[in-house]
């Protein structure tokens, strides 16, 4: 069905290759650094649009890549894509060279560092999505951390340490137990003798309740930790606040949503029983996630600190979609993710141009913007439109999946939840009005240049993405469906006899099944 | 034309007006300098031929309904929405007889008030925002009218929501409005909060019985299946329609939402947008019909929401404020009549009030426009002279809201308070009272407000001579408009005075026969004859309190004050609901919880490893002799142990 | 063979060295008691090897010569240079890592 190419393998080397060109050009030659990474990372993106057209709508994993690395401890070199990934890789390739265009202007010093490090990332990220060894997953997961300490440390704003430390400890500590859990699953998952760390095999695993009950505590702890959910969250409004632009991106375009990927590739196939046992907490937790990041974004007066609080809120959606087990909510937290991806990605981006223009992120220093950088307030208005989930924006499918589904299992469960809908609007509008509406009061906001060429170049695709999502979700949807349906296989599957989760949802998945 | 030429059409009245707001936002924002290009011209000339095609279809499609013997609905499908698993929501319009009566007004208002626009808002600078905006909010309204399931429903319903938003935010550099534009978003969110949740309410319960789905045809032929949740999910969607139609205890965004240029509040806030929530209910009739307990709290809510706004109504001193508690207060009466359900009057009572509130609406416009801007009716009086053409047609629709016989407003409310009488016996009775003295309570007011505006003597600051009529792009609308106060009416000329009330039997293929003829033509008559005369009485009290006597304007005092600071709803609100949420919010929440609890936790592991750290650190001296000694203790040591282990 | 004296030899230089380093402070004394310190192993290395009539012992005495002697190039060469800095052999002196 595919070339032979291994196309996952030169998607996934190609920035690390670039990144090691990128150390051999002499510093100072910005303009080089910058192009070439864009270059590089729009090929990137070409790449993935071919896989992505290829891609067929089943939930085997495709474009697979295979050979030993260690043979003694089952440890592999082994890539491919399924539903679950694809569209996270997409999100990964599309952002990156947003993130390199959104640097030109505000990354002066040590671009090749800069820019080296973004594809470092690149690699990175695109690694641990792909990876379907366990081993080869936690090492990417491992790479991703140390260009973001680098971009928060090296670019960030005045209280980079702090964060960028700050951010590191939280990981790490979840990091480890990770590694722990892994190695205990592989060690579980030998075949004759044979240690394996191949995810595949990780599935097949039968785990006993108890052993279920601390692999969860080592997994969940570590992708609720990346999420981030409540109360593991603090880290993220400091890295967010103090990290570039383009660090902020990634951050909450991408690297939160590894957190959710966790859950879904690790912890609900391996684990079915400790996560049904764990679904109520994990969905209070949502919920409070939910509610929590909106009212506390409302009382923030430094407006990348509100965006940063709004991912918890969105994240918490996202969990709260995944653990009431049902396809709709599974495929409306991946929509989500997304969603939040290109929405916060596009708020951040905003923030960032209001940062160069103005060199604050104070709220009360702007006022009235959409009079001089109307542009700018068009572009903003769309983007907050699409966090606040306006139908007709790809916000809202998520959104509506994942209530949807959860009002199957717990009416009250969906009415805390939505009220997440109220709160959203709530924050963001005020801040529209804050920043974007009333008089002019500051006098430096009186001629700030409206949206340059290449800003929007950067912010035209997002535009354009939101919208095609919000009124074409379906192309996205029958993508992952299979892979979403086999995880609700899997996740229900060993519970079915222990466990009545809901009658409604039960009801569901028999007419579902049914379609077929 | 055929039905199925015009099937193919239906996709055309939402998004003609679509393409003309995306045209005109395009060609403002490419435009190398701004202002200059497009011209006027050419943005009027965009902006009215979308409505004006949207008009034009939706005709063909109120002809086709008609014409055909078969009363079955026109549909159009264009795309799979959404697709996710058994849950499939398509991108599909539908139009029945009920959806045609409402694309009949809301196109034809809606056109009318694009032309009125171009002479109103004819020097302002965001002249091509304004039909953008304005443009959008057509295609939302259409959207949400035609939409064929209540997920598509619910899009046209929040996209006409965030118009209404840009709209009243319109002059935005104006915090005020600004803030009044934001508070109308929230407050709907509010209620949609409760539309979603319904909407759930419905998918799910109709799940545990086999397929589901949100399509209306689909709907109404297993609404048995929801007779269980009946209540609850028919109250929870009425949530949303108080939202979206100001009911309380969710109205008090529509008096801010004065904030916006007039035309706005006459399309959005008074014929179209708030009458989304009476058409909601009226779409789910079927629901509503299953709970005789959610159609009583409908009307309760709806005359309490009728009684409110014409008490607030009184002591009101801003003419678009008058208009807007006025426009609550009738919405108040739809209300009553759909809870009752008398879906068709409702109906007509949205359809009449289009005409007459839309006139009285763009009648305030064009009085604004000619007194440069001054909105308090204190400063106003004896316009009529000046302004022929506006007076004459504000007080035909005055008449007409007022329910005076033969304007439309008379046919319309009697309608209503009839089918209130005649419903739910002592119950439907009070309610009849309380809908009477409501009635009197509206002419008071509105006479209040054309008394204290077009006689007695000129207050304003602008000198009296240089008050000038305005341009005959506004004064046409105002006369259309007027025209169709009058005579609207007599599509509803009930049977007891010889009619044949053409209307309800229009809209009979989508609610049935409604059956209430058991009483004599006498008591109709009394019924109606009762309203009139309470119309008379509000009239009379008014003409006495401010033509009789010349009115003087002064501090109001008492229960005057009390009315004219809207009965501190909104500082109420403040008090109770959102200064202590925010300040939890921000005093516990975010600085106990998040800065002391959980980064104070994380903070103090760093602090006890960092002050730990720094103890230990005293053991490296840096002299190798020193850990040498370490070495040596540490050896012994081991061995001491290995040597105690022995035993 | 009677091993116990080759052995308890060993350990007098071993502990000899030891003592060297705990209380000189001149760092040539220091590099002379690892000298002695690390023949004394050989010495046991040796005698070990002989009681097991194998020959591990003796390639690891050579291995432990070459190292020494590579330790004393590198010792002495350091002692040079610290030297040089700081015109003294006084190794107490050198503890800028630790404050």
């Amino acid at each position: 069905m595919q070339m032979n190419v291994p196309m996952l393998s030169i998607l996934t080397f190609l920035p690390l290759g670039t990144f090691v060109l990128l150390l051999l050009t002499p510093q100072g030659s910005s303009k080089l650094h910058r192009n070439l990474s864009l270059c590089v990372s729009l090929f990137v993106f070409l790449i993935s649009c071919v896989i992505l057209k290829d891609f067929i709508p089943t939930s085997i994993p495709q474009f697979a890549e295979r050979f030993p690395l260690i043979d003694k401890w089952g440890i592999s070199y082994s890539v491919s894509v399924d539903g679950i990934s694809i569209f996270l890789v997409m999100l990964v390739t599309f952002l990156t060279p947003i993130v390199v265009l959104c640097s030109y202007k505000y990354i002066t010093k040590n671009t090749r560092e800069y820019y080296g490090l973004i594809l470092l990332l690149e690699f990175g990220m695109i690694g641990t999505l792909v990876a379907a060894d366990a081993m080869l997953f936690y090492v990417f997961w491992e790479i991703m951390l140390v260009p973001m300490f680098f971009i928060i440390g090296m670019w960030g704003g005045e209280r980079r340490v702090y964060a960028t430390i700050k951010f590191v400890l939280f990981t790490l500590v979840g990091s480890l137990l990770l590694l722990i859990g892994l190695i205990y699953t592989a060690w579980k998952a030998s075949k004759g003798g044979h240690i394996s760390f191949a995810i595949s095999d990780m599935h097949n695993v039968v785990l006993s309740t108890k052993e279920q009950l601390w692999l969860f505590g080592a997994f969940s702890l570590a992708f609720a930790i990346k999420v981030p959910m409540f109360p593991l969250h603090t880290w993220l409004p400091d890295a967010h606040t103090e990290a570039p632009t383009g660090g902020s991106v990634i951050l909450a375009g991408v690297l939160l949503k590894m957190g959710v990927y966790g859950f879904l590739r690790f912890v609900f196939p391996i684990l079915p029983t400790a996560s049904h046992l764990f679904a109520p907490v994990m969905i209070i937790l949502s919920i409070i996630g939910i509610i929590y990041g909106a009212l506390v974004a409302f009382v923030q007066t430094d407006i990348k600190k509100l965006v940063a609080y709004s991912s918890v809120s969105h994240l918490g959606y996202v969990m709260l979609g995944l653990f009431v087990f049902s396809l709709q909510g599974f495929q409306g937290g991946m929509y989500q993710m997304i969603n939040h991806g290109l929405s916060t990605g596009a708020l951040f981006l905003i923030v960032g141009m209001l940062y160069e223009r103005r060199h604050t992120r104070l709220m009360s220093e702007f006022g009235g913007l959409a009079k001089t950088v109307p542009l700018l307030a068009i572009v903003f208005m769309v983007s907050m439109l699409s966090s606040v989930g306006l139908p007709g924006l790809n916000g809202f499918i998520g959104e509506f999946l994942i209530l949807l589904a959860t009002f199957a299992a717990s009416p009250l469960y969906a009415a805390f939840a939505a009220s997440g809908v109220i709160l959203g609007a709530v924050y963001l509008f005020h801040l529209y009005q804050k920043v974007m509406f009333g008089p002019i009061t500051k006098q430096e906001n009186e001629k700030l240049p409206d949206l340059s060429f290449r800003e929007a170049i950067i912010m035209i695709p997002i535009l354009l993405l939101m919208v095609i999502m919000g009124l074409f979700p379906n192309p996205i949807l029958k993508r992952t469906e299979p892979s979403m349906q086999k995880i609700i296989q899997q996740v229900n599957l060993s519970t079915m006899q222990t466990r009545d989760f809901s009658a409604a949802l039960q009801q569901d998945q028999g007419s579902i099944n049914h379609d077929r | 034309m055929d039905r199925q030429s015009i099937e193919q059409l239906l996709w055309v009245i939402p998004f003609a007006p679509l393409i003309g707001a995306l045209a005109i936002g395009l060609l403002c924002a490419l435009s190398p300098k701004r202002g200059s290009f497009p011209s006027r011209t050419v943005v009027g000339f965009l902006a009215c031929l979308g409505p004006l095609a949207s008009f034009m279809v939706a005709g063909g499609v109120f002809l086709a309904l008609g014409k055909s013997p078969e009363t079955t609905p026109v549909h159009q499908t264009l795309f799979s929405w959404i697709q996710c698993g058994a849950f499939s929501i398509n991108f599909a319009f539908e139009a029945d007889r009920l959806t045609a009566v409402m694309l009949m007004f809301v196109t034809f208002v809606g056109t009318i008030i694009h032309f009125y626009s171009i002479g109103y808002m004819g020097h302002d600078k965001g002249y091509a925002r304004f039909f953008s905006y304005l443009n959008l909010f057509l295609s939302a309204m259409l959207i949400l009218v035609l939409g064929s399931n209540l997920v598509l429903m619910f899009l046209g319903w929040e996209g006409v929501g965030l118009c209404s938003y840009l709209l009243i935010a319109f002059w935005f550099d104006d915090e005020a409005k600004a803030i009044a534009g934001k508070k109308a978003f929230i407050v709907n969110r509010i209620g949609d909060f409760g539309f979603v949740l319904g909407i759930f309410l419905i998918y799910t319960t109709l799940l545990k019985n086999g397929p589901s789905s949100l399509e209306f045809s689909f709907l109404a032929t297993h609404a048995y299946l929801l007779a269980p949740v009946a209540t609850i999910a028919s109250l929870l969607l009425f949530t949303g329609a108080m939202g979206k139609s100001a009911q309380i205890p969710l109205y008090v965004w529509l008096p801010d939402a004065m904030a916006g240029p007039t035309p706005v509040s006459a399309l959005i806030h008074a014929a179209t947008m708030v009458t989304a929530g009476v058409f909601m209910v009226a779409r789910m009739h079927f629901l509503f019909d299953l709970s005789p307990l959610s159609g009583q709290l409908v009307a309760g809510v709806g005359i309490a929401t009728a009684l409110v706004a014409a008490l607030i109504g009184f002591g009101q001193n801003d003419i678009k404020k008058v208009l807007a508690y006025s426009t609550v207060s009738q919405l108040g009466y739809m209300f009553v009549a759909v809870g009752a359900g008398a879906y068709s009057a409702g109906i007509f009572h949205v359809f009449t009030h289009a005409f007459f509130k839309a006139c009285l609406f763009l009648g305030a416009g064009s009085v604004i426009h000619a007194l440069h801007e001054e909105q308090d009716i204190r400063k106003m009086g004896g316009l009529l002279k000046k302004l022929p053409i506006t007076g004459t047609t504000f007080l035909i629709a005055w008449l007409a809201i007022c329910g005076i016989p033969p304007f439309a407003g008379f046919f319309s409310k009697d309608e209503i308070l009839w089918s209130v009488f005649n419903t739910w016996g002592a119950y439907g009775k009070i309610l009849w009272v309380l809908g009477l003295f409501g009635a009197g309570c509206t002419a008071f007011y509105m006479s209040r407000l054309v008394f204290i505006t077009f006689f007695g003597k000129n207050r304003s600051s602008t000198a009296f001579e240089k008050i000038h009529e305005s341009p005959p792009i506004m004064t046409i609308p105002l006369i259309i408009l007027a025209l169709g106060s009058v005579l609207v009416g007599f599509f509803g000329i009930p049977e007891a005075l010889g009619g044949s009330n053409v209307f309800a039997s229009w809209l009979t293929p989508v609610f049935g026969e409604h059956t209430s003829a058991t009483h004599s033509n006498f008591i109709e008559y009394v019924v109606m004859a009762l309203s009139v005369s309470v119309a008379f009485i509000g009239i009379t009290i008014a003409y006495i309190k401010y033509v009789r006597k010349p009115f003087i304007a002064s501090e109001p005092r008492g229960i005057a004050a009390f009315a004219e600071a809207a009965f501190h709803v909104d500082a109420l609100y403040r008090i109770v609901l959102i200064n202590p949420l925010f300040s939890f919010t921000r005093n516990i929440l975010f600085r106990v919880v998040d800065v002391a609890i959980i980064d104070g936790a994380v903070n103090g592991i760093a602090k006890l490893s960092s002050v730990s750290g720094g103890l230990v650190r005293r053991l490296q001296t840096g002299t190798v002799r020193t850990y040498l000694y370490y070495f040596g203790a540490g050896a012994a040591l081991l061995m001491l142990i290995v040597y105690i282990g022995k035993w | 063979m009677e091993s116990s004296a080759y052995i308890g030899l060993a350990i007098t230089i071993f502990f000899i060295g030891v003592f060297g380093m705990l209380v000189r402070k001149s760092a040539f004394l220091f590099l002379m008691s690892i000298e002695l310190m690390l023949n004394s192993a050989n010495l046991a290395w040796v005698t070990f090897a002989k009681v097991h009539g194998n020959l591990d012992g003796h390639v690891y005495a050579f291995f432990i010569m070459a190292l020494a002697a590579a330790e004393a190039c590198v010792g002495l060469a350091i002692i040079v240079l610290f030297y040089r800095k700081r015109r003294s052999v006084i190794l107490d002196n050198a503890k800028e890592m630790s404050k």
